[in-house]
């Protein structure tokens, strides 16, 4: 177990010590006693066996003896997790939604949320090139955080129950649909940590990681200065697409783009879905048939199923691609086009 | 129990006649077997699946299964391994020894006995062929848990909440089996306190099983009307509670696994002494102790679920019930060594399966008192090391101590002696392969390693691929047990009545083979000390009773 | 043989006994989700509040004691609304009444109706924020493109732990389905 970067990863390090040594040493004294029985105690060394099966002493003695132990372990076990519960008194709140398979970040109070997804390539998870270095850890936009400030994380999530768990931090914590769960940390030292979703979710819960970057607190808030910068750029690109009338050329590849991204996963880069849990989207009558139908699917997700919502997740531009596509790719030649505009009016 | 054992020729094709004797039959022998039969098989069909997991996991990266595929074998290697191997294994005991140990001619309820049977093929072919279905195989984990389960999970699910209706039922009736014949059928003279201890730890393992069974038939009745008759027990949009199922799950689910444990207990009670020579130490005790990790059972289901966002007193209570737990279960690991201390022992298979028994679920029970640390548990829950804590309860666990009764029983059954020289290898390569395959896991969950993952990161890498180095030849040496079985059922030096020079107790006082039936008229049981496991051989353990060793 | 042909009786008043017992665990399953939800509503452990509107006393009792409550909104699957708070956060005193707002907005052509479940964290604070008055206590319609302002209408009670600094309200707006589809498997085709 490592010691982590928060003053509560090492006192947790500290009691898996404790506990691990009483274990040790318990298990070094009681198979000892069986080992030096085993040699002492053979028939030819030993043949005529004792006749006693009673000793109410020794009974007592080792009945008491495991009672103080355990008391003496739950002591320090007590008073650290009195403290880890205590959430009072942050500095900040971020609040942390699971889906599948990725995670988002929202901070309450700068008013910023985006996406983390895992950005290894699936080139090296099949083997087609090696396995680059934080394979299967690391993401596309990592979790920024200051140092020394006490952080509140509250977690979700909008489908199943995921687990959001940085090692380094000692912080594990289950996101349950429909409810909040809460969970803090300050982290003493600068630097990257890395954690995993820690409760199954379904086919790619090996593939959500978590990246944290903290960083210290001057370049932290420049870094929240940054990101609202970003978004509002990002509303000025988005004016500028939703203005322009796009061409087939121009939103086939990018929708081929959005689609081996975020949809091949389950519906297949071929289209054809897998019978029995997602739908072929080749042929199907959604993406065959009317526009405003196969926007709502998209935008809005389906209700009980993996389907999510993808209007909060992709751009104007990235939504009218990615349906452009779907309309036309593998034999659904609807010649349909599916403007940012349009996209934009539905929100 | 009307057809003799030897053929009669009645005109029938031997294979009618053969179907019929297995199908119709209502003889706890015959029923024993079928059981310990239909767990052997499971035992390898889930053992492939392990085999698959592990060989995925050799190295990071895909190479074999995909993850969806992963998740269905993971979650069938642990349904079918809890539900189809060790309890049906014990169960198959338990039908085989109970009624002998207690002088009685068969169990209470012998045509229930053949129908909580049969239920289970139908059942585990339910839930197999779900991997044929469209959607797959159940693919949420053994645990099954909402939403994943009700809202997200494949057709075949109903089939699954189907198949654990069935075992469920088959588990309760079997429980109720049990019970009624040990309270009643008893020879006169064997008093609750003279019982044998594996008949004291299958008599509490029968009441667990009928208390919690049926909660989870409840609990699985809920998802099927969660996922098509519109309740939302499980489902925040309806005002339901996925954290609820955990609670209705790990209520059942942690009595569950002391009912896969402590028939184990009870054999390692019955062979210790027999190998010691010297009868078991502190039995009072350890019925007592028997008895307080079964009503504690009850009482610590939430350690299962620290991180679902538990209020700090429950955590405490939790943790500090759970900690207690240690306190009985030590004192059964002591009373055994107490037993071996000062005793004549030699090391024969079962002993040598025993002992290990002892050792290795020890370990897992010290992992397991680490788990209950609730601080500490934020960074080993849902990470390799509670599937380390998990297979040592339970491999050197439940299935050492199944092998250890098979090899101590199979000269009764068959009037064959098995082969030591075999034997000993098998204990020796299953031991070392178990430590190969399930130590290194401690490891790989303390370094950061979540569970039911079909890849990982490189970092993990060296100790998952002698975890499967060790899972390979593991699974190799089922195929020796397998063999020394079936050698040991065609032929082999002749058995005597007692078979095992230290050995006591009425199931050594028929012959070996065990004919079909056996006391028919109760045998006598003489004796009125209390305390006492039962006096029926004179011998060297029969030298009174001090009070200090 | 004699003494077991006896014991017939008491067998089977064991095996009625043993199945009754069988059979009522199977009850207690069901009888744990409302024990479950009353000790829930006891405690405040799962974080829900009431679906019942708290009774003002008339004299509200108000404390120097002021803490935090943020505000969260969540859409559910399938759901197309818009759907945020009015303000993120409100410093309030123990014990007076405050109101806030919830905004949505119905981005379909056609009418939807929804329904709100809060959550609170921490769970045990959840017994103490009493709401007057909720648009999470009945199903909120919305016809096409409508946008509508719904009110919460609260107070943080003055038994508030006194560890407690911050509350978490979150509110999640799920689609109520038209009831035709129980069978989710035919909806996932």
């Amino acid at each position: 177990m490592r010691e982590g970067v928060t003053e509560m990863s090492r006192r947790i390090l500290d009691l898996h010590h404790m506990s691990l040594w009483v274990c040790v040493i318990v298990g070094i004294i009681v198979f000892g006693i069986m080992a030096y029985s085993i040699f002492a105690h053979s028939r030819s060394r030993h043949p005529v066996p004792a006749s006693f099966s009673h000793s109410t002493r020794a009974e007592i003695i080792w009945t008491i003896i495991p009672v103080l132990i355990l008391a003496f372990m739950a002591i320090p076990a007590t008073t650290a997790l009195v403290d880890i519960e205590d959430n009072s008194e942050s500095d900040l709140t971020v609040l942390i939604t699971g889906s599948q398979w990725k995670w988002h970040y929202q901070y309450l109070e700068a008013g910023i949320g985006y996406y983390s997804r895992l950005s290894t390539p699936q080139e090296q998870i099949y083997n087609l090139e090696p396995k680059g270095e934080n394979y299967l850890l690391q993401v596309d936009k990592p979790l920024v955080l200051p140092t020394n400030k006490k952080v509140r994380f509250l977690m979700t999530s909008n489908d199943v129950i995921h687990s959001w768990w940085v090692p380094d931090f000692a912080v594990k914590q289950d996101a349950i649909p429909g409810y909040i769960n809460e969970a803090w940390t300050r982290v003493d030292e600068p630097g990257l940590y890395r954690g995993q979703c820690a409760e199954l979710c379904g086919m790619d819960h090996a593939f959500m990681p978590i990246v944290v970057e903290v960083q210290p607190e001057a370049e932290f808030d420049s870094w929240i200065a940054d990101q609202r910068l970003a978004m509002a750029l990002a509303s000025e690109t988005a004016v500028a697409d939703r203005n322009k009338t796009w061409t087939m050329a121009e939103l086939r590849p990018l929708g081929e783009e959005i689609f081996l991204q975020h949809c091949a996963t389950c519906h297949q880069p071929d289209g054809m879905g897998q019978t029995g849990k997602y739908p072929a989207l080749a042929g199907s009558e959604i993406t065959t048939g009317n526009i405003p139908d196969h926007l709502a699917r998209v935008m809005e997700g389906k209700v009980d199923t993996e389907m999510q919502a993808w209007a909060p997740q992709l751009t104007d531009l990235e939504l009218a691609a990615v349906i452009t596509y779907e309309r036309n790719a593998w034999g659904n030649n609807t010649s349909d086009m599916v403007q940012p505009m349009t996209v934009y009016q539905s929100r | 129990m009307n057809n003799h054992a030897s053929a009669q020729p009645s005109g029938r094709h031997p294979l009618v006649a053969f179907a019929a004797r297995w199908l119709l039959t209502t003889n706890h022998k015959e029923i024993g077997t079928l059981y310990l039969c239909l767990s052997f098989l499971l035992f390898f069909i889930a053992g492939a699946f392990a085999m698959a997991i592990r060989t995925e996991l050799f190295q990071p990266g895909i190479q074999l299964i995909e993850p969806e595929f992963y998740n269905q074998l993971v979650t069938l290697h642990g349904l079918v391994m809890v539900f189809g191997v060790v309890m049906p294994a014990f169960v198959g005991l338990a039908n085989w020894m109970v009624p002998m140990m207690i002088g009685a001619p068969d169990m209470a309820l012998p045509r229930l006995n053949n129908f909580s049977f049969w239920i289970l093929p139908f059942a585990f072919t339910l839930l197999l062929s779900s991997l044929f279905m469209e959607g797959g195989a159940p693919n949420f984990g053994w645990t099954f848990y909402a939403p994943l389960s009700t809202t997200y999970g494949p057709p075949s699910t109903d089939f699954f909440i189907f198949g654990v209706h069935l075992m469920g039922i088959s588990s309760v009736l079997g429980a109720i089996n049990i019970i009624v014949t040990i309270l009643n059928l008893r020879t006169p003279g064997m008093t609750l306190m003279r019982m044998p201890m594996f008949v004291w730890t299958w008599l509490i393992t029968a009441f667990l099983l009928i208390m919690v069974m049926p909660v989870l038939a409840g609990l699985v009745t809920m998802m099927l009307t969660d996922r098509h008759f519109g309740t939302s027990f499980f489902d925040a949009s309806g005002g339901g509670d996925p954290v609820l199922f955990q609670h209705i799950f790990w209520f059942f689910g942690h009595p569950e696994v002391y009912i896969m444990i402590l028939p184990g207990f009870g054999i390692a009670s019955q062979i210790i002494p027999t190998f010691a020579r010297k009868k078991l130490f502190g039995y009072n005790s350890m019925v007592f102790a028997t008895a307080s990790i079964a009503f504690l059972s009850f009482i610590v289901w939430g350690h299962h679920m620290f991180t679902t966002g538990m209020p700090l007193f429950g955590e405490l209570f939790f943790m500090y019930a759970t900690m207690l737990i240690a306190v009985p279960t030590g004192v059964k690991v002591f009373n055994w060594i107490a037993t071996m201390w000062g005793g004549s022992m030699t090391f024969e298979t079962p002993m040598l399966f025993a002992i290990g028994f002892v050792v290795l679920f020890t370990i897992g029970g010290l992992s397991g008192l680490m788990l209950s640390i609730v601080a500490a548990d934020f960074q080993y829950h849902d990470t390799f090391f509670v599937v380390a804590h998990f297979h040592y309860v339970l491999y050197p666990g439940a299935i050492f101590s199944t092998m250890a009764a098979v090899y101590y029983w199979l000269p009764k059954w068959t009037g064959n002696m098995y082969d030591e020289r075999l034997g000993k290898i098998h204990f020796w390569t299953a031991s070392i392969a178990v430590n190969m395959t399930f130590f290194p896991m401690h490891f790989t969950g303390l370094a950061g390693m979540p569970r039911r993952i079909v890849d990982y990161s490189p970092q993990f890498a060296d100790f998952n691929m002698l975890s499967s180095v060790g899972a390979g030849l593991l699974g190799l040496t089922q195929v020796l047990f397998l063999y020394i079985v079936i050698k040991t059922i065609r032929g082999g030096p002749k058995a005597t009545d007692q078979v095992w020079e230290g050995a006591e107790g009425l199931e050594w006082t028929v012959p070996s083979p065990a004919p079909r039936h056996t006391f028919e008229t109760p045998p006598s049981f003489p004796g009125d000390e209390p305390d006492h496991a039962y006096d029926q051989v004179p011998g060297p353990r029969d030298g009174g009773d001090t009070d200090e060793p | 043989m004699a003494g077991i042909l006896m014991n017939r009786k008491l067998q089977s008043k064991h095996t009625a006994l043993l199945a009754l017992l069988a059979v009522g665990m199977f009850g207690f399953a069901f009888a744990l989700v409302p024990l479950y939800t009353v000790f829930c509503e006891l405690t405040g452990l799962n974080g829900k509040t009431s679906g019942r509107a708290a009774v003002i006393e008339t004299a509200v009792q108000e404390s120097d004691r002021v803490v935090t409550v943020q505000f969260l909104a969540r859409v559910g699957k399938g759901l197309p609304w818009e759907f945020r708070p009015s303000e993120p956060q409100l410093r309030v005193r123990l014990g007076k009444i405050y109101t806030t707002t919830y905004f949505a907005r119905n981005r379909a052509s056609e009418s939807v109706t929804g329904q709100a479940v809060p959550s609170v964290a921490p769970g045990v604070a959840a017994l103490h924020l009493q709401k007057v008055e909720c648009f999470c206590f009945r199903q909120q319609v919305l016809t096409a493109n409508q946008v509508l302002e719904m009110p919460v209408q609260f107070f943080v009670d003055t038994q508030l732990p006194e560890d407690i600094h911050t509350l978490s309200l979150s509110y999640t707006m799920y689609p109520v389905a038209e009831l035709e589809n129980t069978d989710l498997a035919q909806l996932r085709r």
